[in-house]
């Protein structure tokens, strides 16, 4: 993928601009830093350990594991999962594990991204990864 | 050559301290009201006027520019002025930088001041990391502050074993310190079984392991050691403070069990000459029932890990061995959105002897630690009476 640095800085090119660009076309990027090999995200436009302005986009294959957990417990009912999720590339967001209960999102559990690219506002879910489903 | 902080330690003294009304003020009373209550309680208590202020500190959610708007409402046109914004640690950070400010020339008596109307004016949380940038958090629903406190409490139980229960008898520790102080919110009986079955808001954080809303505000008055032994009140020296802040948003943590209290800890107690050994007394902002646990952690007291089972059987309750948040904590005395300008002046209240019901015995050294955000910033102060210098 491509590699920005600190003066391409642009509305087309902005960490964030990319960023939902690509999740649009349904993957989930994060950025590498030129010098190091750095993983950055959320995405910038430089390296936070090294501080070079080099960056270059990568796709994750948005497979990972459940960091830390919590349900949200809406007065109006609808309980809803939080969790971060550490990916393989080894970066960690925040995000949502759907398609089960949420007690049952479990800290050590499989999860892969799943993007609704039809969506408003397409986002990186995740699901209990029931192909590699073991819990680590 | 770079100067030692050590330089500065006992330099500077609070010797005021004062709240404004606290709890529900009413529709009406504004912010900036709680302001100027707590500025003349204050100098009042240390014996001096307004006039003799030069140092002005001070940060807000209900405003912007916080110096420069308290200091109309004041009628203080200060020859320094700092509003560093670090959430809730907010106030424990401008003691160093008064310190530090005092030491320098730049001002010689320092007001501190906060005042939220928070719980009469909203009833709801207003918050003071507002942001106008792309979020990597908020699309996903977290409830802010509680579920990146939630995600945090699910991690120490799974390496360490914490249970919701000893979780519990945090809030039960910081009831029972409540029901000896006059002025908390909250001082009805509760139980370990009250917390657990309390309504579960983001597991496994229930509203009895949250702080309260509640109005409040508070000041707190700092000179330098010279003039202080000239007022009324015998001096707090100002012995070390420590600043740290790893990142603003939770899924930034590295380890979400381990926080920059670790550093801001380190550099109050390298910066005082003291240890954990050396407290007597420990005011923690326990903004939910996570907090003294890894705070007691990261500052020193315990082991990583051996948070929840430090809590037990009440030792940091009334009677036993480590007294922790004496007034209550934001837990069961009041949290007006932002909590650390009261663990200051309760540690001063306890060196000073002047707590009543709830005050230890042969309290010299008092720790009082400041949070700030979502875990986010850590600003821990040594403070002692004048047998610590």
């Amino acid at each position: 993928m491509t590699t920005t640095t600190v003066d391409d800085l642009s509305p087309e090119t902005a960490p964030g601009v990319v960023y939902d660009r690509y999740l649009a076309e349904g993957v989930l990027a994060y950025q590498r830093c030129a010098d190091f090999d750095h993983v950055v995200f959320p995405p910038r436009v430089l390296c936070p350990t090294c501080g070079c302005g080099a960056l270059q986009w990568h796709a994750s294959a948005g497979a990972g594991a459940v960091y830390a957990v919590t349900t949200l417990h809406p007065r109006g009912g609808g309980d809803y999962n939080v969790s971060l999720v550490d990916l393989d590339e080894g970066f960690r967001m925040m995000t949502n594990v759907i398609g089960i209960d949420p007690a049952d999102v479990r800290i050590g559990m499989r999860v892969r991204a799943t993007i609704d690219t039809t969506a408003d506002e397409p986002l990186p879910l995740f699901v209990r990864d029931d192909v590699t489903g073991d819990d680590r | 050559m770079r100067r030692s902080e050590r330089e500065l330690r006992g330099t500077a003294a609070i010797v005021g301290v004062a709240e404004s009304n606290l709890g529900i003020v009413g529709s009406g009373v504004d912010t900036l009201d709680l302001i100027g209550q707590a500025t003349v309680r204050a100098l009042a208590d240390a014996g001096l006027e307004k006039s003799d202020i030069d140092g002005l500190f001070c940060h807000s959610a209900f405003f912007n520019l916080p110096t420069v708007t308290a200091g109309e409402y004041l009628g203080i046109a200060p020859r320094y002025t700092d509003s560093t914004a670090t959430g809730g640690s907010s106030f424990v950070g401008h003691l160093r930088h008064a310190a530090a400010a005092i030491e320098a020339g730049l001002c010689e008596v320092a007001l501190i001041v906060y005042g939220s109307t928070q719980r009469s004016s909203s009833g709801g949380l207003i918050s003071s990391g507002g942001s106008l940038f792309k979020s990597y958090e908020t699309p996903f629903r977290p409830r802010m502050p509680i579920s990146a406190y939630a995600l945090t409490t699910s991690r120490h139980m799974h390496e360490f074993g914490t249970t919701r229960e000893q979780l519990a008898e945090v809030a039960v520790s910081a009831r029972r310190w409540a029901q000896l102080n006059p002025l908390a919110f909250m001082r009805g009986d509760l139980t370990v079984e009250d917390v657990l079955a309390s309504r579960m808001v983001s597991d496994p954080l229930t509203t009895l392991d949250c702080c309260l809303v509640t109005d409040g505000g508070g000041a707190v008055i700092v000179t330098s050691a010279a003039r202080a032994r000239t007022l009324r009140k015998p001096p707090v020296y100002i012995l070390g403070v420590g600043d740290a802040h790893w990142q603003m948003h939770i899924s930034q943590a590295e380890d979400l069990t381990r926080t920059a209290a670790v550093d801001s800890g380190a550099r109050a107690f390298d910066a005082s000459g003291m240890s954990p050994a050396d407290v007597d007394v420990i005011e923690l902002y326990d903004a939910f029932t996570i907090n003294p646990i890894l705070f007691l952690e990261d500052l020193g007291f315990c082991a990583k890990g051996e948070g929840g089972p430090f809590v037990e059987g009440g030792r940091t309750a009334p009677g036993g061995a480590l007294p922790v948040n004496t007034n209550g904590g934001g837990l069961s005395y009041g949290h007006p959105g932002m909590y650390g300008i009261f663990v200051v002046i309760e540690a001063v209240r306890q060196i000073r002897g002047e707590t009543g019901a709830r005050q230890v015995e042969n309290v010299h050294v008092a720790l009082a630690h400041g949070n700030g955000g979502t875990l986010s910033s850590q600003v821990t102060a040594v403070l002692g009476d004048e047998s610590t210098l």
